[in-house]
């Protein structure tokens, strides 16, 4: 790889705002956080990965998805099934009629593994699962809506009924799925407790370095060929269309992406959070998920870690102190992103605070060279 | 699966089951028309939907302690002015947000949505600080709460053709306003070609608004009418989104009758598919196949040919 | 810790310096150990009691779509700590709460259950309604150690070291409001009808085994989507099966569906024809469904607000001193009014506001000024408690009309039930 392709894949002011954010995830949070809190943001970040998939297929290419949800969902469940086969061993389950099968498979009378949970027995199969059934399930999606150009408000309305639809089937099939309470009581990961203090450490640690992969690879997306084309296809569908593209494909493509995405997201859930519930597959927490994207900025990767975080943030505070308030703001918060910050954080940032940022450092400079002795440079010189 | 009856039982089974489904289908009308008009012909996704009729719901209760405890004597018609009130109540806020906010983002369809969910949550949260966190309980005039029995098996409620009648009497009336009046006139022309309809003297923003507002005040009344039939809660409007967006999308979002004919076959699939199925698998059947059938024929079942 | 005198160079200074914080941190430390010990010998574990204060939690929905029911927990819950506190609190210690919204969502049940227990280190937590909530938070409460009253009804196979059940378990409910349909009205056949989700599939289960261990029939098993509001469908097959006995156990918004649906329908509940048994409509449900509505119905639990004894006069008259005149109060509202009663109890024998202590404590605690009679704590930490049939009045109150004569021994894990 040249050095001119490094340029192109990070320019300098995003390796400024890897930079940042690695810090603030990395060193900042953990130094400034009990274990408490920081978990609290390890929960935050999770879904992260889901606005990050919306920051791709929404803001790039113009697909909203009302059920992102549904991915995040199948992915927590993808590890859920896993943790939950672990800590259902024969000796620990003794106490049912049937040992060895998780707890509510024995209160819904059902006296063997189902045959889909078997394979979740292997820990490399769960891995696998948990990226491949949503991104199966998502080009599936794809491409029976895309090949028939289905898109934007259908498209949206579609997923919407999609994710009522796998609740009301968790929830109905609750021998098979745990129900409307879930999988819960999720001890062990091969072994290891996941609910000490400092598997909670590692643990937000593993969440976020994955997180940073994502966005990498999030970044690649934006700044390849790729990219560019799901702008242009979200400007100017047609025209994409008459230079030769199939666009249906970008489309699939970066839809499974942003599947793959939130089901990391939900499987790091599960893990941090000790379980996995079919509310996290209904409308309301995929309508919650693009309000964080929206927050953060429908354009901007980095946007959208911070309009989580600080969407869930607030949340957190407003419910801590005054919880008949805490709908308000979020109603206001979703009406003023949409009528006053279209693009949200992010595009605040470059509007308001980077050309001072730029200013200020211009300035800073000038008055070195000065001081120096050396001509100023001339001013506007960018970063 | 027919053996267990009688011959005579299975007639009453399909009287009933189809009389079930009737009313479902007028359910699903009432709650569809006012979104129909506002998702097809406009094209806002008003998430805020359910709220509005949540809002009609309360109005009828406002208004039964009203006439309880100031004109007792008049109880038995309450409902009428019930759903007037309801109709104003929706439709003036539902005018109020357009013009505060709705008309700012025509252009931008998936903000709508956007948009409306926050100002279902500021309803949400109003409804539970005015009214209370715990459902409300609407007392419905005696006479609107028999049954009339046709034989020994099969009896109709009157309920049921109550909210049947109340369907076809709006279902006629929007027709009518759409299609034969001066007012429907202009809606479609607005709708279908925004500049030429301005270039020709209609008021664009005026008829926005009062497209607006009529959609929601239709979903005021058919929000006091389900205080027959359903809760009055709070959050009570959330149940109905999905299955309401679902019917005006199946039936072709532009087409107030596609709407109509959506609501008869989703409605009689799901009543039929309850009888010998469990209501869980029935309703995740019903709005699968739908989904099914709407990616295969995404444009709905009816839809107005019209160039791009 | 023994200090040797150095006289300080410049390169000890540090150490000196060091030595110097130590002692004055011990000083510091024996200060605080002073004030803290009297907290200390009831509360060795850091909960956060004081001299004259313990605070404890209250963890409950206040909004979204589980509000509705969870309010009136919270009002019980607040009156109670407010009464224990009029008479002089616990270990002479005023209940101070904190509280803390569910929202409905039980991943933020358990995120404030653990920020209660680990951040607030609170005595005791007062909270939770769905099973779904409980489930969520109940790992939490184990691995942190805290101590959970749980006062709704509800499916039974469980039983924590680290939860008080203060509602009644399925079978307590169950049976005997089924011994007593077959036995007073001669039911023979029964149409079971829920809601889909555990509690209301497990009670079907329950109420199944119990009816065919009769020798009696089940005609129909019909399960709905939480918030369903088409009932008309299954009311026809009702019609249909003519079953002597609807068994109901809707729950939420669509109980007002169901049943303003039934009566629509033509199907009189007053004529008992078929007689209507639920397990899950309270006073509070009422208020939504409307009193005309479901007159004639049947409701088995433990506590009505017409129960005629003196500790619930003085209870509903307390309650509607504190929330109005309009208020009504169910049976969940009268479990959760129990738990920071129970939970004084307990800590009282104990002598300690430690977790351990009060779960030692708690088998064998009794109250005996329960508004619903005279409960126990089996040593299960279910309670022990008589089940009540009501009739539901056009006013939207119960009548009892039966009550078992001995307390029903709570079985969380039934045998052959299962």
């Amino acid at each position: 790889m040249s050095i001119q392709s490094i340029r192109e894949f990070m320019p300098k002011n995003n390796l400024v705002y890897f930079l940042c954010l690695a810090l603030l995830i990395f060193v900042v949070f953990p130094l400034s956080m009990d274990i408490f809190r920081l978990n609290l943001i390890g929960k935050y970040l999770t879904y992260a990965f889901v606005a990050i998939g919306l920051v791709l297929c929404w803001g790039y290419g113009g697909i909203l998805s009302l059920g992102q949800g549904v991915f995040f969902g199948l992915g927590g469940y993808c590890m859920a099934m896993f943790l939950k086969l672990e800590s259902s061993d024969p000796e620990s389950t003794k106490i049912q009629s049937t040992p060895g099968i998780p707890d509510f498979m024995d209160w819904n009378q059902i006296t063997e593994l189902p045959w889909f949970w078997e394979p979740f027995y292997s820990f490399p199969f769960t891995l696998l699962a948990i990226l491949l059934v949503p991104s199966i399930f998502a080009y599936i999606i794809g491409v029976a809506m895309f090949k028939r150009r289905v898109g934007g408000v259908y498209f949206a309305i579609i997923t919407q009924a999609i994710a009522s639809i796998l609740t009301i089937l968790i929830i109905g099939q609750q021998g098979y799925t745990g129900g409307v309470n879930g999988i819960t009581d999720l001890r062990t990961l091969l072994g290891w407790n996941i609910r000490t203090d400092s598997a909670k450490y590692i643990l937000y640690f593993v969440n976020g370095v994955l997180l940073f992969i994502c966005l990498l690879v999030a970044q690649f997306i934006r700044k390849s060929k790729l990219g560019r084309l799901l702008l242009a296809m979200r400007e100017r569908e047609d025209r994409v269309r008459f230079s030769g593209y199939d666009v249906s494909n970008f489309k699939i493509f970066i839809f499974c992406v942003a599947a793959a995405f939130s089901a990391i997201g939900g499987a790091m859930f599960t893990l941090q959070v000790g379980f996995m519930s079919p509310s996290f597959v209904g409308i309301v927490p995929s309508i919650e998920m693009v309000i964080f994207c929206a927050v953060g900025g429908r354009l901007s990767i980095f946007g959208a870690v911070y309009g989580t975080l600080l969407v869930n943030w607030a949340k957190t505070t407003f419910s801590e102190s005054f919880p008949e308030l805490w709908l308000f703001a979020m109603g206001a918060l979703f009406i003023s992103v949409v009528m006053a910050f279209p693009s949200g954080l992010a595009g605040l940032y470059k509007s308001k605070v980077e050309p001072w940022l730029i200013q200020t450092y211009t300035n800073i400079k000038r008055y070195y060279l000065e001081r120096n002795g050396t001509r100023p440079a001339e001013s506007g010189e960018t970063l | 699966m027919f053996s267990e009856y009688t011959s005579s039982e299975l007639v009453s089974i399909f009287a009933m089951q189809g009389f079930a489904g009737l009313i479902l289908f007028s359910v699903f009308v009432l709650m569809a028309l006012g979104l129909a008009i506002i998702f097809g012909q406009m094209g806002v996704i008003n998430m805020a939907h359910g709220e509005f009729m949540i809002l009609g719901a309360y109005m009828t209760y406002l208004t039964s302690n009203i006439f309880s405890n100031y004109l007792p004597g008049f109880y038995g018609i309450y409902f009428f002015i019930a759903m007037i009130v309801a109709f104003l109540a929706a439709g003036s806020l539902g005018a109020l947000m357009e013009f505060s906010i709705i008309r700012h983002l025509y252009k931008r369809p998936l903000d709508t949505l956007l948009a409306t969910w926050g100002i279902s949550l500021i309803m949400q949260q109003t409804f539970r600080s005015v009214f209370g966190a715990r459902e409300v309980g609407v007392t419905i005039p005696d006479w609107m709460m028999g049954s009339v029995p046709l034989t020994e098996m099969v009896e109709i409620p009157i309920n049921g053709i109550f909210v049947m009648c109340l369907t076809v009497v709006i279902s006629v009336s929007v027709y009518f306003l759409m299609y034969k009046s001066r007012f429907g006139g202009q809606v479609r022309a607005v709708v279908q070609n925004r500049p030429m309809a301005g270039a020709v003297g209609i008021n664009t923003e005026k008829v926005d608004r009062v497209t607006f507002g009529l959609g929601c005040g239709i979903a005021g009344v058919a929000g006091s009418a389900f205080t027959m039939i359903g809760s009055t809660g709070p959050t009570a409007g959330q149940l109905y989104i999905v299955d309401t967006f679902l019917v005006v999308v199946f039936g072709g979002a532009s087409s107030l009758l596609g709407t109509i004919a959506s609501a008869f076959t989703i409605s009689q699939a799901q009543s039929t598919m309850e009888f010998f199925l469990s209501g869980s698998m029935a309703k995740v059947l019903t709005l699968l196949t739908v989904v099914i059938i709407l990616m295969l024929r995404p444009q709905g079942l009816f839809s107005l040919k019209i160039r791009k | 810790m023994k200090f040797k005198f150095v006289f300080p160079t410049l390169k000890k200074i540090s150490a000196y310096g060091r030595g110097l914080l130590s002692t004055l941190g011990i000083i510091a430390c024996s200060f605080a150990l002073n004030t803290a010990n009297a907290a200390d010998s009831v509360n060795s574990t850091g909960l956060a009691v004081t001299d004259d204060t313990v605070t404890v939690g209250i963890l409950h929905s206040v909004t979204g779509t589980m509000a509705i029911s969870e309010t009136g927990s919270v009002q019980a819950e607040k009156l109670a700590i407010k009464q224990i506190n009029e008479m002089g609190g616990v270990l002479g210690r005023k209940i101070k709460y904190i509280q803390e919204d569910g929202a409905s969502d039980w991943p933020t049940f358990a995120e404030k259950a653990k920020k209660l227990l680990v951040r607030d280190k609170v005595a005791a937590v007062f909270g939770c309604w769905t099973s779904a909530s409980r489930k969520a938070v109940l790992p939490v409460f184990e691995q942190y150690n805290g101590m959970l009253y749980y006062p709704t009804f509800y499916e039974g196979l469980e039983q924590s070291p680290n939860v008080i059940y203060t509602g009644q378990e399925a079978t307590q409910q169950i049976i005997a409001g089924i011994d007593w349909v077959v036995e007073k009205k001669g039911a023979k056949t029964f149409y079971l009808l829920g809601s889909d989700y555990i509690w209301p599939r497990t009670s079907n289960k329950i109420a199944r085994k119990h009816i065919e261990k009769l020798g009696l029939k089940v005609v129909g098993e019909q399960y709905y989507p939480l918030g369903h509001t088409q009932f008309n469908s299954v009311i026809n097959k009702i019609k249909l099966r003519k079953p002597d006995v609807i068994y109901a156990i809707v729950v939420g918004g669509s109980n007002v569906a169901f049943y303003k649906q039934l009566k629509a329908a033509g199907i009189d509940l007053r004529k008992e024809k078929p007689l209507l048994l639920t397990i899950s409509v309270t006073e509070d449900e009422i208020l939504g469904i409307g009193g005309e509505n479901i007159e004639g119905a049947y409701a088995a639990m433990k506590y009505f607000q017409s129960l005629d004894n003196p500790n619930n006069k003085a209870f509903v008259k307390a309650f509607k001193e504190e929330y109005g005149e309009n208020i009504v109060i169910g049976d969940v509202t009268q479990a959760a009014y129990l738990g920071p009663w129970l939970w004084k109890a307990a800590v009282e024998k104990a002598g300690s506001f430690d977790i351990d202590k009060v779960r030692e404590a708690s088998p064998g605690i009794e109250l005996t000024t329960a508004p619903e009679g005279y409960v126990k704590i089996h040593p299960n930490h279910h309670l022990w408690s008589k089940t009540r049939v009501g009739l539901a009045q056009r006013d939207g109150q119960y009548k009892v009309v039966y009550e078992t004569e001995e307390l029903m021994e709570p079985d969380p894990f039934p045998e052959g039930y299962q």
